[in-house]
């Protein structure tokens, strides 16, 4: 009887189409279950979408014109403002009002919906700077006569890349060095443990604090720094799956039919990790979100004039008189958070093998492909 | 029967979810009686007395009329349950480990199960979980009261289990699979005290097993189940001595018979080991001098010649795995490992690993050892495609192909992923991708023991083939003596990580020269 192999069934045949083990795809089914987490990932994928394009919503120059006959393309070329009848060979300041006269007579230009970058400076605005929310500004301005709502998509962008390029920084310092502990195991872990116990005691942020009095502080600086130290969380994690995995039966037959261990490590047990690591990826990335803010709250972060949420945090600090800023700073921030903590919870809920799934009708529980494994553990 | 039935199951259908697990059972269990339930896994034994006794997960259905002691199960409340449950219905399950909290001391566990079905507490309680440790014949009782299940070993905690179980004079006790975790020698002294306990208190016993060999000694009527359907019933000796079904014929003949092809009378030696030894550190103690080692192995020397079968035969923690994985350098070790002229312990690094497709392992658990997340095909041809880069993606297929034909599964295998197997054949595709390198050893490390009689026997006969055609040696590790018997030229028989006896097979079971080779004979019960 163990000869016959069951036909194909529907099921199956399915799963390979789809390429997907049945692990993973309960992992997506749990996701798409909850709610929250599923509405939360595509909203912030939208936000990030959007912000990707910030310079076609909030920018201080046209998407497009044509002066003259001819078509001119600001948004991606910088043309001299001799190009519009002006006197120097200078970049053209759109906003000026000359410049606006000369192409209003000759020609024609698309805006986009704010005609604000995040660092134009709104000389136009009557009374005094920050003024509130109106049809020019629609969030207001901040005390420097700069459009809020121009800062907040651009920082929301800044924020997100910032973050994304840490946690990917983070991921592949973490798994490396926690992988190579963890399987290799012995003298190498247990040094490897004691530096990184030393390296986690230093102050991390007293060291951007006397990075910022050393050098002029660009985004990169503050990525290299964080780099640092912020793989430190992900080590343990990855390290005890590693620990866990090399004993696999699989990951000890991969060792008997001669493999290297970069291949065996690769190919059989970072997978196993991968789910931890995963499920650590959202935190890691509001950390890094709030690490950022709290650094440009404090004037240590990105040099000044950088679109950036913790700076309009400080500035709703200091102008209490104008209270749209802290408020558009608080809801832009926490909506931010809140959303990447939603979606951190699906991913947990759904790496959680004790997780049951709780779907509409009664009989889908079968349907999941851990029936081949229930069927087992009954003798 | 004279007596009423105890437990009496009528027409019993379960359906899991959508699943329809089992179809028509009938069943009775008498008082004093014991009456085992016997399958293949899943075959819906265990489903079965779960499901009459409403333990299964919310979602599965059960039909039919279930009746205890002339109650009708199907209307008890949930309070009737628990009081039953426990109560007048003891259950004693696979696994000890699990099954007893590991955080609890074992005289707590005890002392809730009498305070909830009788009130005792107390002195009394605690003279009567005394009482009942001295029953499953535990010794050293005031110690195990205070003991967690951790500090207890395999036995002692079925043990225990069974001490929870007859807590509160139950009249009848399930037993699921009650030795299956135990080593062969401790599962006669459970199954023994099982007996011992059933004609103290005229208990009935309902026994859930696989093993054939244990319900033909310890049972006095059988149920034969396959696929959810009763296939045959009746008293043990009727349905062993003449089977009325195929499949119970099938099943008891399923015991692996004969004997190995002899290799070549002037067959090279292809594997020595001389002197060799494990040890594995304790940690050192802040302070204080470290302990002495823990010696795994005792220094042993061994030989294997080509096309020759070494069988070694333990229980567990016999030190015969982590024999075989320092053989085949897995596992550091003392001494001289000499693989066909070259010394193998002497190998380091690359030159090691170059040398390793000439011997190969299959590990025990075919669930385990392979890769979850590889199709079939990449898992078979993983270590040629490292080993042998020069091969074209068409070879490889060929290869792969030829390896899957060789173990007896179809081609189209190649494109599926390990879970779409029975335990049976993911266990060929384990020796598939062993085969595949030509290995001139194998290390068979407990490859038949996840798996169904039937199933063993199939595995066992195309080991035999695969060794007349390509004249592989075997290093075969099994605590069945059984399948040992069908498979080794030689055995070698650990206890503790010592030699015991060693010698050619037939001769040492045969005639077995030290008391636990004849007490590993005897659970094996081989004729």
């Amino acid at each position: 009887m163990n000869n016959v192999i069951p036909p194909v069934h529907a099921e199956a045949s399915r799963q390979r189409r789809s390429r997907l083990s049945p692990i993973a795809r309960r992992r997506l089914q749990i996701f798409r279950a909850s709610r929250r987490a599923h509405v939360s990932l595509w909203l912030f994928t939208l936000l990030f979408v959007v912000s990707l394009g910030a310079e076609l919503i909030a920018n201080d120059k046209p998407l497009v014109m044509q002066y003259q006959g001819h078509w001119y393309v600001p948004l991606l070329v910088d043309y001299p403002e001799t190009e519009f009848g002006g006197f120097l060979p200078t970049t053209t300041d759109y906003r000026d009002p000359f410049v606006r006269q000369q192409i209003e007579r000759n020609g024609w230009a698309l805006w986009p919906p704010v005609p604000f970058s995040y660092q134009t400076l709104d000389r136009d605005i009557q009374g005094p700077v920050p003024s509130p929310p109106s049809l020019r500004h629609w969030l207001g301005t901040d005390d420097q006569g700069r459009d809020v709502f121009a800062r907040v998509l651009y920082g929301f962008r800044l924020s997100v890349a910032f973050a994304l390029a840490l946690t990917v920084g983070s991921i592949v310092l973490g798994v490396l060095i926690g992988g190579v502990q963890g399987y290799y195991g012995g003298k190498v872990d247990l040094l490897g443990q004691r530096l990184i116990e030393i390296w986690s005691g230093l102050p991390v942020l007293f060291l951007l604090i006397i990075l910022a009095s050393l050098v002029e502080p660009n985004v990169w600086w503050l990525l290299g720094i964080m780099l640092l130290f912020s793989w430190l969380g992900l080590v343990d994690i990855v390290r005890a799956e590693f620990l866990r995995a090399r004993n696999l039966e699989y990951v000890r037959a991969a060792r008997a039919l001669g493999l290297p261990s970069r291949l065996i490590m690769w190919r059989h047990v970072l997978p196993n990790a991968m789910v931890a690591t995963l499920t650590f990826i959202p935190f890691l990335f509001t950390g890094a979100i709030t690490t950022l803010t709290a650094l440009d709250f404090l004037g240590f972060g990105l040099p000044p004039g950088s679109p950036s949420l913790g700076e309009l945090v400080a500035q709703g600090k200091n102008n209490l008189q104008a209270p749209w800023l802290g408020i558009t700073a608080f809801l832009s921030l926490s909506a931010m958070l809140s959303l990447l903590v939603f979606i951190g919870e699906g991913l947990r809920d759904a790496f959680d093998p004790r997780h049951i799934v709780v779907t509409a009708t009664p009989g889908a529980i079968t349907d999941s492909p851990d029936r081949a494994d229930s069927a087992r553990a009954l003798p | 029967m004279s007596h009423p039935p105890l437990l009496s199951l009528e027409a019993l259908a379960i359906r899991v979810g959508g699943f329809q697990a089992v179809t028509q059972l009938d069943l009775e269990v008498a008082p004093g009686e014991t009456v085992a339930v016997v399958g293949e896994s899943g075959s819906g034994k265990s489903v079965s007395a779960l499901g009459a006794l409403g333990l299964l997960p919310p979602g599965s259905e059960v039909s039919g009329r279930r009746h205890f002691a002339g109650e009708d199960l199907a209307r008890l409340t949930a309070r009737q349950w628990n009081a039953l449950r426990g109560g007048r219905i003891g259950f004693v399950f696979q696994e000890p480990m699990t099954s007893l909290n590991p955080l609890h001391t074992v005289g707590k566990q005890l002392r809730e199960s009498l305070r909830l079905h009788q009130g005792l507490r107390g002195e009394r309680a605690t003279r009567r979980c005394r009482q009942l440790l001295e029953q499953v014949r535990l010794p050293r009782v005031e110690e195990l009261l205070a003991a967690r299940p951790h500090q207890l070993s395999g036995g002692q905690r079925q043990r225990v289990m069974i001490a929870m179980a007859i807590a509160n004079d139950p009249q009848l006790l399930i037993a699921d699979e009650p030795t299956t975790a135990l080593d062969v020698t401790v599962q006669q002294e459970i199954l023994a005290l099982l007996g011992e306990l059933r004609r103290e208190h005229g208990m009935g016993i309902l026994l859930i097993s696989h093993d054939l060999n244990l319900v033909r000694r310890h049972a006095d009527r059988v149920v034969v189940m396959h696929r959810g359907q009763v296939i045959e019933s009746g008293p043990t000796a009727r349905v062993f001595d003449a089977p009325a079904a195929d499949y119970t014929r099938a099943l008891i003949d399923a015991t692996p018979a004969g004997t190995a092809p002899a290799p070549p009378a002037n067959a090279p030696t292809l594997l020595a080991a001389r002197r060799l030894g494990v040890e594995f550190l304790r940690p050192k103690p802040l302070l204080r001098p470290r302990p002495p080692a823990f010696v795994a192995l005792a220094p042993l020397s061994l030989n294997l010649r080509q096309g020759e079968t070494l069988g070694l035969v333990g229980e567990s923690g016999s030190g015969k795995s982590t024999l075989a994985a320092a053989l085949i350098r897995l596992l550091p070790a003392q001494g001289e490992i000499e693989f066909d002229g070259e010394r193998l312990d002497r190998l380091k690094g690359n030159a090691l690993r170059r040398r390793r497709p000439q011997f190969q392992i299959v590990f025990q658990d075919p669930y385990g050892s392979l890769s979850p997340r590889m199709p079939v095909a990449d898992i078979i041809s993983e270590g040629l495609r490292f080993h042998h880069p020069e091969l074209d993606e068409a070879t490889l297929t060929t290869r792969v192909a030829e390896a899957l034909a060789e173990v007896h599964l179809p081609a189209d295998c190649a494109q599926r992923y390990p879970h779409e197997f029975s335990g049976g054949q993911r266990q060929r595709i384990a020796i598939a991708r062993a085969l595949i390198l030509k290995p001139r050893l194998l290390v068979l490390d407990e490859p038949t023991s996840a798996l169904d009689r039937s199933v063993q026997k199939q595995l066992i006969e195309l080991l035999r083939q695969v060794q007349a055609r390509h004249g592989i040696s075997y290093l075969f590790i099994s605590h069945d003596l059984a399948v040992v018997r069908a498979m080794a030229h030689q055995i070698l028989v650990l206890k503790e990580g010592q030699v015991v006896e060693s010698g050619e097979c037939a001769q040492v079971l045969g005639a077995p020269t030290s008391d636990y080779t004849r007490a590993l004979i005897a659970a094996a019960a081989l004729d």
